[in-house]
C-alpha cells in the first residue's frame, strides 16, 4: 500500500494539445480518490499515466515516495482493472486471476491458495474453470477485479469499471466495491463520469475539466460548497438550477421572486449587477406543505408548471423561465460541457410527493433561500462558497474514513485467511 | 473447455403432422441455390472433373506414344510407385524442404508480422510494401533470379561472400544435394515468407491492444506478453498460415525445375508426377503420382483441421 502524489503532471499529445494540465494530487495511503468529469476531460488519462500505460510530458508522479515516472507499468506493482475488464480469453477464470501471481513466478500452492481466497471473497468460485466468453457481464467484472485483489499491490486502480452494466447490476456492484475498499484498506483510484458512483464510492473526489482540476473535496463538500458553476452543475442529480438575478443592495431579483441576502453574502456579492443564483431542486418546495416555522427562510412564489414526474418518493416540476441572452448563452455552454443538451431555460423543482400540483396549472411554490450559491456570471466563480464549511464536511469525511477503516481491520478484514492478514 | 454441449436434439412432431417448410423457407433455400449454384458448378467442372479424371487415368498403363496398347490394370501403377524407391526419396525431400522452409517462415513472418504492426504510421505504408514485393514475384522468376544468384558463372554471391568460411569462386551451389536444396528452401523463404507475414498480422491485428496493457500492469514482461498472450489468442490465424503454406510446400515445383530440374536427388513429389507424365509421357503412372500426391495434400489438411483443431471460419482465439 502507498500514496500516491502528483505534482504538476501535464499531459501533452503531439499535436500540443494538453490532455492533463498541471494536476498536482495527492492520494493519501488507502484513501478511495475519484477522479470524475464529462468526457474528454483527461480523467481516464491522468490515470493511466498512474499506472504508466501513458508517458508523462512533465511533472512528478510520486507512488509510496518513489518517483516513478520512468518506471515500465511492470515495475510499479498497481493492479488496475479496465472498462472492458481486459480478461484474457485463452485462459480459465482461474488462470485469468492467477495471471499476475504465475508472472512473479509463486510457487503453485501459494497460488492455488490466493486465488480461493480472492474467488472467495468475490464469489466467483463455482466458476473457476470456465472460460471468460461463458461469463455473465457481472461475472466478468468480478473476475477482473479478482486478478486486481490477488496481487499485493501498492494500490488499485479502476477504470469506468461499472459502465458496462445494466443499472441494477452496477448498483449492487458499487457497494460490492465499496465493501471491498474498506476491507482491504487499499489506496484506490476510481475514474467514473457516473456522478453516482462518485458521490457514493469516493472518500474524496476530484472534478475535472479539460484537464483541469475544478476542485478536490468529500462528497458533501462538492454538493454543498461547489468553488464554481462547473462543478455545481456537474454534481447533482437532477442539476442545479441556475436563475438569472440583478443585484440591487442586498436583494436578489430573480424570475421566481426577490432573494434576501444576509450581510456577509451581501458583501461578498457587491459590485455586480447581472448574478447566477444556484440552488438546487429539493431546496423548493410546494408552499401549501411547507412548515409555518420554516416558512420564514425563503420566499415564495407563483409560476406555471409545465410538466411533472412523479417518481413514487419524489415528484419534479418543471418551470420554464425566461433569462437574458448572455445567461442563456452562458447555461448553454456548460449543459453542452456536461455532455447533455438543454434545450430551455427551465427550472427542476422538487415537490413532496403528496403534492397536488398539476401539469399546466399556476401553483405557488416556496424557496428556502438561505441555501443558495451565487455565481459570478462571467467568471463561473462562487461568490458565496463557505470556504470553512467546506473543509469541515471533508474533514469530518475523513474522520468517518479512519473509523471504518479501524473497524474494518479490527474485525479481521482482508482477504487473507487465518494464516495471517497480509493483505489487509 | 469444460461445458459440454449436448448435440442439438430434434424437436419431436407429432407423427402424423406433415413436414411443414414455409414458402419463406422454400424461397429462401431456392434463392441459396441460384446464388451458389454457379460456383458450385464451376468448381466441378474446373476442379472436380480433372480429379476424377486422374483416378480414371492411373487405372490404366497408358502411355501416349503408345495408345494402341492402352490397357486396364487396375492398382497396379500403385503398386509400380509405392515399390519405387525413387517415389519415397522424393516424398522424403519434399517432406525436408516442407519442413524447414514452414518452420523459418513461420518464425520469420512472425517477426515481419511484429515489425508491420508496431511500425510508425507514416513508415507502415512503405514498409509493408516492401515487405510483400516478393510475393508479387512469379515464382519462376524469383526461381530464376536465385538461380542466376548462384550459378557458378553468373552468380555474384560466390565473389561477395567469398569471405565466409566454406564459400569459395568455385563453389557449385547446384553441383551436389545439399546446396541445392539449401538454394531451393531459401529462395522458397523469400518468395513465401510475406504471405505468412501477411496471414501473421491479420491474426496480430485481432489481440486486442488492452490485453497487451492488462499483461503490463499485471507485470508481464516484453516476452512473457508475446507467448502467454499475444501468441495463445492468435492460435486460429497461426494454423490457418500453417496449414496453407504447408500445402503450399508440399507441392513445390517451380524453384526445383528451374535451379535443378531434379537433378543430384533434388526431385519433390509434384516434380515426379511432372517427370512422368509430362516427360517421359507417362498417363497412367503419372496420373498415379499426381492422386497420391493429392491424398497427401488431403491427410495433411485433414491432420491440421481435426488434430490441431483449426476452424477455418472461427478467427477469434476464445476456444
Amino acid at each position: 500500500m502507498a500514496s500516491i502524489e502528483m505534482k504538476n503532471i501535464v499531459k501533452q499529445y503531439g499535436d500540443g494539445f494538453p490532455a492533463v494540465n498541471d494536476v498536482s494530487l495527492d492520494i493519501a495511503d488507502g484513501e478511495f480518490m475519484i477522479l470524475v468529469g464529462p468526457s474528454g476531460c483527461g480523467k481516464s488519462t491522468l490515470l493511466r499515466m498512474i499506472v504508466g500505460l501513458e508517458d508523462i510530458t512533465s511533472g512528478d508522479m510520486v507512488i509510496g515516495g518513489t518517483r516513478v515516472n520512468d518506471k515500465a507499468p511492470r515495475d510499479r506493482n498497481l493492479s488496475m482493472v479496465f472498462q472492458n475488464y481486459a480478461l484474457y480469453p485463452h485462459m480459465s477464470v482461474f488462470e485469468n486471476i492467477a495471471f499476475p501471481l504465475r508472472l512473479s513466478k509463486t510457487p503453485d500452492d501459494e497460488v492455488r491458495k490466493r486465488v480461493t481466497e480472492a474467488a472467495d471473497v468475490l464469489e466467483l468460485k463455482e466458476h473457476l474453470e470456465r472460460k471468460p466468453a461463458n461469463l455473465s457481464g457481472g461475472q466478468r467484472q468480478r473476475v477482473a477485479m479478482g486478478r486486481a485483489i490477488v496481487r499485493h499491490a501498492e494500490a488499485f486502480l479502476f477504470d469506468e469499471p461499472l459502465s458496462n452494466l445494466d443499472a441494477k447490476l452496477r448498483g449492487q456492484m458499487r457497494t460490492e466495491i465499496s465493501r471491498l475498499q474498506r476491507r482491504l484498506g487499499i489506496t484506490t483510484v476510481y475514474v467514473t463520469h457516473d456522478q453516482t458512483e462518485a458521490m457514493t464510492l469516493g472518500d474524496r473526489v476530484c472534478v475535472l475539466r479539460k484537464g483541469v482540476i475544478q476542485q478536490v473535496a468529500s462528497p458533501r463538500e462538492l454538493y454543498e460548497q461547489p468553488v464554481n458553476l462547473f462543478v455545481a452543475g456537474f454534481i447533482g442529480s437532477p442539476p442545479m438550477n441556475f436563475l438569472p438575478a440583478t443585484l440591487d443592495g442586498r436583494t436578489l431579483t430573480t424570475p421566481f421572486g426577490d432573494i434576501e441576502l444576509d450581510e456577509e453574502r451581501a458583501a461578498a456579492v457587491a459590485g455586480r449587477d447581472l448574478l447566477l443564483v444556484g440552488i438546487r431542486p429539493e431546496h423548493f418546495e410546494d408552499a401549501s406543505l411547507v412548515d409555518e416555522a420554516k416558512r420564514p427562510h425563503g420566499t415564495t412564489f407563483r409560476a406555471q408548471v409545465d410538466v411533472t414526474e412523479w417518481l413514487g418518493d419524489q415528484q419534479f416540476a418543471y418551470i420554464p423561465y425566461d433569462a437574458p441572452e448572455q445567461i442563456q448563452a452562458q447555461l448553454r455552454d456548460l449543459s453542452r460541457e456536461l455532455d447533455s443538451e438543454a434545450l430551455r431555460t427551465q427550472a427542476v423543482i422538487g415537490i413532496d410527493s403528496t403534492s397536488r400540483i398539476r401539469e399546466g396549472r399556476e401553483a405557488e411554490f416556496w424557496m428556502d433561500s438561505r441555501k443558495a450559491h451565487v455565481f459570478d456570471p462571467k467568471t463561473g466563480e462562487n461568490l458565496t462558497r463557505d470556504a470553512e464549511a467546506g473543509a469541515r464536511l471533508t474533514r469530518e469525511a475523513e474522520e468517518d474514513r479512519q473509523e471504518q477503516v479501524e473497524e474494518a481491520r479490527a474485525h479481521g478484514g482482508g482477504i487473507s485467511g487465518p494464516e495471517g492478514a497480509e493483505v489487509a | 473447455m469444460t461445458t459440454t454441449t449436448l448435440p442439438p436434439t430434434e424437436k419431436t412432431r407429432p407423427k402424423s403432422a406433415p413436414p411443414s417448410v414455409s414458402d419463406r423457407a422454400r424461397a429462401e433455400r431456392r434463392l441459396g441455390w441460384m446464388l451458389a449454384g454457379p460456383a458450385f458448378v464451376i468448381m466441378l467442372l474446373v476442379t472436380a472433373y480433372p480429379i476424377l479424371q486422374a483416378v480414371y487415368e492411373s487405372l490404366f498403363s497408358y502411355r501416349l506414344t503408345d495408345p494402341a496398347n492402352r490397357a486396364f490394370n487396375g492398382l497396379g501403377n500403385y503398386v509400380v510407385v509405392l515399390t519405387d524407391p525413387i517415389w519415397w526419396q522424393s516424398i522424403g525431400v519434399t517432406l525436408l524442404i516442407t519442413v524447414v522452409t514452414v518452420a523459418v517462415e513461420l518464425v520469420l513472418g512472425f517477426a515481419l508480422a511484429m515489425v508491420m504492426a508496431k511500425a510508425l504510421q507514416s513508415l507502415r505504408p512503405i514498409l509493408r510494401a516492401a515487405i510483400l514485393i516478393p510475393y508479387a514475384v512469379i515464382t519462376v522468376v524469383s526461381a530464376f533470379a536465385w538461380q542466376f544468384a548462384f550459378d557458378i558463372n553468373t552468380g555474384f554471391v560466390n565473389s561477395w561472400f567469398a569471405w565466409l568460411p566454406g564459400i569459395a569462386e568455385t563453389t557449385d551451389w547446384f553441383g551436389g544435394w545439399g546446396t541445392s536444396i539449401l538454394v531451393i528452401c531459401l529462395a522458397e523463404i523469400w518468395k513465401t515468407t510475406p504471405f505468412i507475414s501477411l496471414l501473421l498480422l491479420a491474426g496480430l491485428a485481432q489481440v486486442p491492444e488492452v490485453l497487451q496493457e492488462a499483461a503490463k500492469v499485471d507485470g508481464a514482461s516484453w516476452w512473457q506478453r508475446l507467448w502467454r498472450v499475444t501468441v495463445p489468442n492468435m492460435k486460429a490465424a497461426i494454423m490457418v498460415a500453417l496449414l496453407f503454406r504447408t500445402l503450399d510446400a508440399f507441392r513445390v515445383f517451380d524453384s526445383i525445375f528451374i535451379m535443378t530440374a531434379g537433378a543430384n536427388g533434388t526431385e519433390s513429389v509434384s516434380f515426379l508426377a511432372y517427370r512422368q507424365t509430362i516427360a517421359r509421357l507417362e498417363i497412367g503412372l503419372g496420373s498415379a503420382v499426381s492422386v497420391l500426391l493429392f491424398v497427401a495434400v488431403v491427410i495433411i489438411a485433414f491432420g491440421f483441421i481435426k488434430g490441431f483443431r483449426v476452424d477455418l471460419s472461427q478467427a477469434r482465439g476464445d476456444k
